[in-house]
């Protein structure tokens, strides 16, 4: 039973737009599909104690090059979202590759992708002929307005089922990661570093591999949110407090449990959205007065998440999983 | 171009505006670096607490019309009174946890920082509406405000030196930044210590916050403005050391706004979080020094 769950509800969320074709909560399910997505990269080098503060700027990497590459230099997002993945997980290792040779762990670690994620919102304020600054930036409308070409598409319910894939293979890489001797070696050197590295494990080497692929899944889920919204800012996409954003979500739904961060994208997204129809413009602040009493109180109370706790929860009462 | 040409009166009031900006965040990393060496907790909503502050310098100095004084000393006092508070709601239940839940605790009192000043005071910019006299150096412009906030931080980091070395407290303090197992042995208590270090980091972030208002305008996100450079400064000069925080300041204010005079000043900030990162690979095992 629990084996056929996963396929059962993979085959309800697909069909749902087909049943179900109401514009804003279609809307409001693809925004929090692209954000799972995007909380599952960060989580799963997150899950192994690489606490990055950076991946705002992945984020901004894949969603502004992506754009750029359209407008300047007419380059289909079908080339320039690889491009934009390339950019992200090179800047990744460029980074990380000194940080974790030289053993920068831990507040450390976080401090320098904080600097890091701080470059890339200047960098992006900075040119602003070319990026639009703070104001934001729009990629050019394809004439026709739905294109497979320009990965530009009218109808809700396109985007919903590529959102829908996306987020289902950032869970397949989260489930192979689960399952792969990466794990093991990686939970090694959480626990000790010199103890890991007596036993064999290329330290620096695993490392830099996780690093790499949460980098370049976040900037897919940055390339994907700008082909979506059509839209991005600075602040939107990139910089220091998507980065505190994506922590928080993930500490929330539960940092060690593949739907975690989906729950954590669910619980935020929705909050700030019931917030905001039902007071309108005077909920401004409001739902992030309440995100940050919430991350508080769960890392002192529940610092495995929401999705963690219920598990042990069951675990501790005894109920069986199969 | 001629070479010379860099030797400008723009370039040397670049650099005297750097050495003033210096003097602020060598403040602003002061209450922060005592606060990790000692506690060994990375305060991340320590802007927010000069944000604060600063929002308590506007309504009692322009709205209410206290006079300036009783307004700096009021928002000193009350900054660190929140400082004590976020000790003992947030810190102090996590003293044992890992490191980087504290840091996420704090992050987490950080949005509700900004939420609570969006709610309370709306996202307007705000001043003083106290305009200090600009100064003529030699064709050259200072701003008072920032001569006043430089030579405010001078006097603080003097102060507190003082009170680090020559009292008993201080000394304590000291002591339990060097080995926090073995000084309660010594008789010291230091849930008392972490209090006083608390309430004298957010003190710092409220003298901080005195002197910023006069510069800068406040909304709530104004701390995202130069919290990470704090941060950023102290790692630098080694977390905790305050010697190292102290000249790192100033190579930061540096390189801000020298490369702020020839580009603009987001590059500045571009190349002193590139030289952060930089100087992380070259420096590790200084950055690490007080790590055991």
């Amino acid at each position: 039973m629990s084996r056929a769950l996963p396929w059962i509800g993979g085959a309800a969320l697909v069909a749902l737009p087909f049943v179900y074709r109401s514009p804003y909560p279609l809307h409001i399910l693809v925004i929090i599909l692209i954000w799972s997505f995007a909380y599952t990269s960060w989580s799963v080098m997150g899950r192994f104690g690489l606490v990055s503060l950076g991946h705002g700027g992945f984020m901004g990497i894949g969603a502004y090059v992506t754009a750029l590459a359209w407008n300047y230099g007419h380059v289909s997002p079908w080339l320039g979202v690889p491009l934009a993945l390339v950019a992200g997980m090179v800047l990744a290792a460029v980074v990380a590759y000194p940080c974790f040779r030289f053993r920068i762990t831990g507040h450390y670690f976080a401090l320098v992708t904080l600097a890091l994620s701080g470059i890339v919102l200047q960098v992006i304020t900075a040119t602003r002929d070319y990026t639009g600054g703070s104001l934001g930036y729009t990629p050019e409308r394809y004439h026709g307005g739905s294109s497979l070409w320009a990965l530009q598409f009218s109808e809700k319910t396109t985007w919903y089922l590529i959102a829908l894939a996306v987020w289902a293979g950032g869970l397949y890489v989260w489930y192979r990661v689960d399952r792969s001797m990466l794990r093991y070696a990686l939970e090694a050197i959480s626990e000790d570093e010199d103890a890991a590295a007596a036993t064999g494990i290329h330290v620096t080497a695993e490392k830099l591999k996780i690093t790499v692929l949460s980098a370049g899944m976040t900037a897919l889920a940055g390339a994907l949110y700008c082909q979506y919204q059509m839209f991005i800012s600075p602040d939107t996409v990139s910089g220091i407090s998507v980065s505190l954003q994506m922590v928080f979500a993930v500490v929330v739904g539960g940092i060690y449990v593949s739907l975690g961060p989906t729950i954590g994208a669910v619980i935020t997204i929705l909050l700030a959205e019931v917030l905001r129809i039902s007071f309108g413009t005077r909920a401004v602040g409001w739902d992030n007065l309440v995100y940050g009493v919430l991350l508080v109180l769960f890392i002192v109370f529940l610092p495995k998440g929401i999705v963690g706790s219920l598990l042990d929860l069951r675990r501790r009462v005894g109920w069986s999983s199969s | 171009m001629n070479p010379l040409a860099v030797f400008d009166i723009f370039l040397l009031e670049a650099l005297l505006s750097g050495v003033l900006l210096g003097g602020v965040l060598a403040l602003l990393s002061l209450g922060l670096n005592l606060v990790f060496g000692v506690i060994d907790v990375v305060w991340i909503c320590y802007a927010e607490l000069i944000m604060l502050g600063m929002y308590g310098m506007y309504y009692l100095y322009t709205v209410y019309h206290a006079p300036i004084w009783v307004a700096a000393v009021a928002c000193i006092v009350s900054v660190a009174i929140l400082g004590v508070l976020l000790h003992v709601l947030v810190i102090a239940p996590l003293l044992g946890a890992a490191p980087i839940n504290q840091l996420l605790a704090t992050g987490g009192v950080l949005f509700f920082l900004q939420s609570a000043a969006t709610v309370l005071f709306g996202i307007e910019f705000k001043n003083l509406g106290l305009r200090l006299p600009v100064l003529k150096v030699g064709g050259m412009f200072v701003s008072y405000s920032r001569l006043l906030a430089f030579a405010t931080a001078l006097i603080g980091m003097v102060l507190v030196y003082l009170w680090l070395t020559r009292t008993y407290t201080g000394t304590a303090i000291r002591a339990i930044a060097q080995d926090r197992q073995i000084m309660p042995l010594m008789g010291v208590d230091s849930r008392r210590i972490y209090l006083v270090t608390s309430a004298l980091g957010g003190a710092l972030a409220g003298l901080a916050a005195c002197l910023l208002v006069l510069q800068y305008d406040v909304h709530p996100f104004v701390g995202l403005s130069f919290g990470p450079i704090t941060f950023l400064i102290c790692v630098l000069g080694s977390l905790g050391n305050f010697v190292g925080g102290f000249v790192a300041a100033f190579v930061f204010a540096e390189i801000i706004s020298v490369g702020g005079l020839y580009l603009d000043l987001e590059w500045g900030y571009v190349f002193a979080f590139a030289f952060f990162i930089v100087m992380m690979f070259v420096r590790p095992e200084g950055l690490m020094a007080r790590r055991s």
